[in-house]
């Protein structure tokens, strides 16, 4: 459904995205990690047709984003939910949808049952004749969501769509992605947001301008899962922390009775941290694998490229 | 381009200006203005003294009726300025520009906007405005001194090519401000070139005549396309959401 290979923004010497080569799936909810400034923003307005890429390629459900012709035919079929929701404040909730049902030739029966369908869903029916200006952040959210899905488009991009809400609407929100998610709908998540991210996404991307890890949630956590050892002793002294420092072990830290690394292979590498100890004197508790979130990959990979 | 989008656009505007008293205000006003105190000018001008000569009338109204064309470059800054500044800070021109609309359906539907609502204003006044001067100038004159051709060619050939102007100025200038009123504020140097042209006249450089009228229209014609393509050049896509302050 979208597709990029190598696709490069640049703003003068700025480089905002960094060759990205990805590839969503029909059905799929595509999560784009990464801090403020990764070029989250940029890649979802080059898949929009909003903005020209620099190089690379980008296909949406088949149509070259870089050709004229093709970025209408996108645009067709996609919705877009941007970052600052973008609503004609002096519009009601109806006439917001309204407009945007016609302009994509939405027929009047058509936008009338899909307004009255998402403005119920999202709890704003009652509130479709009140002036969009006057709702509250998480009320725009939500309707600038149904106005992006208004004509029923194949893909829906979503640009950081609960930040800034209260724990509420956020919820409103993520239960809502949830629900399209039901109906097979793809979606392009732009978030920074990792407990988001792991809850409702099936693939994740992270981005520093360029692509910095790939995969699922659980293929992303396992990426460094293994790798940090944590091993609680009775005591910690001098002659233990001199027979760790022997085995030159990264990120080794200690901290009461536990000491904390990171190894690469810990089935092999455990044994031998644990055979040094107790040649050291020490009396082993217990020896764990901590396991890691996706927070930890993020940061790691985050501060890894900064 | 398809018309009926662009009509769309302009539509959802006269939606949006409905919820804006203060745009409406801006459009009415100076018609409502110039139609009702011209004719009440001339009519009590110069009473004890036998008013205005008749010889002198028709230059005086000449000379007043081109207050229609002063205000054609003016009355539509704050609609164009709203149309595209309040967008900006709406930031509701981003979902607008992700739909199939084309720039140039989008431009013309916020000219449009602009546009109609001040032809109608003006157009309006300019009845009101007429019937008023012929009768407070019938007696003298003999004769309904309006309509005639001069202002004629001055609401259907002058008049909407200077608000075209204005607008096209209002949507180069909304390109680089942040908020409506640095908008207007920019655009009241198009009221300049226009009261330039109404002094000289009222010195007896020009005469408002229609051959005049056809010439000045024709250097503004002139102008509004070489603003067109400084437009349309800034009204795309990529500059809106990149280089647009």
């Amino acid at each position: 459904m979208i597709d990029t290979e190598n696709l490069t923004k640049k703003f003068g010497d700025l480089t905002a995205v960094d060759s990205l080569t990805i590839h969503v799936d029909d059905g799929e909810v595509f999560g784009f990690l990464g801090p403020n400034g990764a070029g989250k923003t940029t890649t979802v307005r080059m898949l929009c047709c909003l903005i020209s890429k620099t190089s690379g390629d980008a296909k949406i459900g088949g149509y070259d984003v870089g050709n004229k012709e093709d970025s209408l035919k996108i645009r067709k079929i996609i919705g877009l939910v941007p970052d600052n929701v973008g609503l004609s404040e002096h519009l009601t909730a109806y006439d917001n949808l309204d407009f945007y049902g016609k302009i994509y030739d939405c027929t009047e029966a058509q936008r009338k049952d899909s307004i009255r369908r998402f403005l119920e869903m999202l709890d704003l029916w009652d509130k479709r004749d009140v002036l969009a200006g006057t709702f509250s952040k998480g009320m725009k959210q939500k309707l600038a969501i149904a106005r992006a899905l208004i004509h029923d488009p194949e893909i829906l991009f979503m640009d950081e769509p609960t930040v800034n809400l209260d724990p509420e609407s956020a919820k409103t929100v993520r239960n809502f992605i949830l629900e399209l998610k039901k109906q097979k709908k793809t979606i392009f998540l732009n978030t920074h947001n990792l407990d988001e991210a792991q809850r409702i996404c099936d693939k994740i991307a992270i981005l520093n301008t360029r692509l910095r890890a790939l995969g699922t949630p659980q293929d992303l956590e396992q990426q460094v899962k293994s790798r940090k050892t944590v091993i609680t002793l009775e005591k910690i002294d001098d002659k233990i922390l001199g027979a760790l420092k022997d085995l030159s072990l990264k990120n080794l830290t200690s901290e009461g009775n536990s000491i904390t690394f990171d190894v690469v292979d810990p089935d092999s590498q455990n044994s031998a941290v644990v055979e040094a100890l107790v040649l050291a004197g020490g009396h082993v508790n217990t020896v764990n694998v901590v396991g890691s979130t996706l927070e930890d990959v993020y940061l790691k990979l985050v501060r890894e490229s900064a | 381009m398809r018309l009926s989008k662009a009509w769309l656009v302009a539509t959802r505007d006269f939606k949006v200006f409905r919820h804006q008293k203060n745009i409406w205000y801006s459009i009415v006003i100076f018609p409502v203005i110039i139609s009702v105190l011209f004719p009440v000018v001339v009519e009590f001008a110069g009473r004890k003294s036998g008013g205005i000569p008749a010889a002198s009338l028709p230059t005086y109204l000449n000379a007043f009726s081109f207050f229609f064309a002063i205000g054609a470059a003016f009355v539509p800054l704050s609609v164009a300025s709203y149309s595209i500044v309040g967008e900006k800070v709406e930031k509701s021109l981003e979902p607008l520009l992700a739909t199939p609309l084309t720039d140039g359906e989008i431009l013309l539907g916020k000219t449009i906007s602009a546009l109609l609502p001040t032809l109608i204003a003006l157009y309006a006044g300019s009845v009101v405005f007429m019937t008023g001067m012929d009768a407070v100038t019938f007696h003298k004159l003999g004769y309904n001194y309006f309509p005639n051709e001069t202002i004629g060619v001055l609401l259907l050939v002058l008049v909407p090519i200077a608000v075209v102007l204005s607008v096209l100025f209002s949507i180069i200038v909304s390109s680089r401000v942040n908020d409506v009123r640095s908008a207007n504020s920019y655009g009241i140097l198009m009221f300049f070139p226009f009261l330039a042209i109404y002094l000289a006249s009222e010195i007896g450089i020009i005469s408002l005549n229609v051959n005049n009228l056809l010439i000045i229209s024709g250097i503004l014609l002139a102008i509004d396309v070489a603003l067109f393509f400084v437009s349309t050049a800034a009204f795309q896509r990529e500059e809106i959401l990149t280089k647009w302050k």
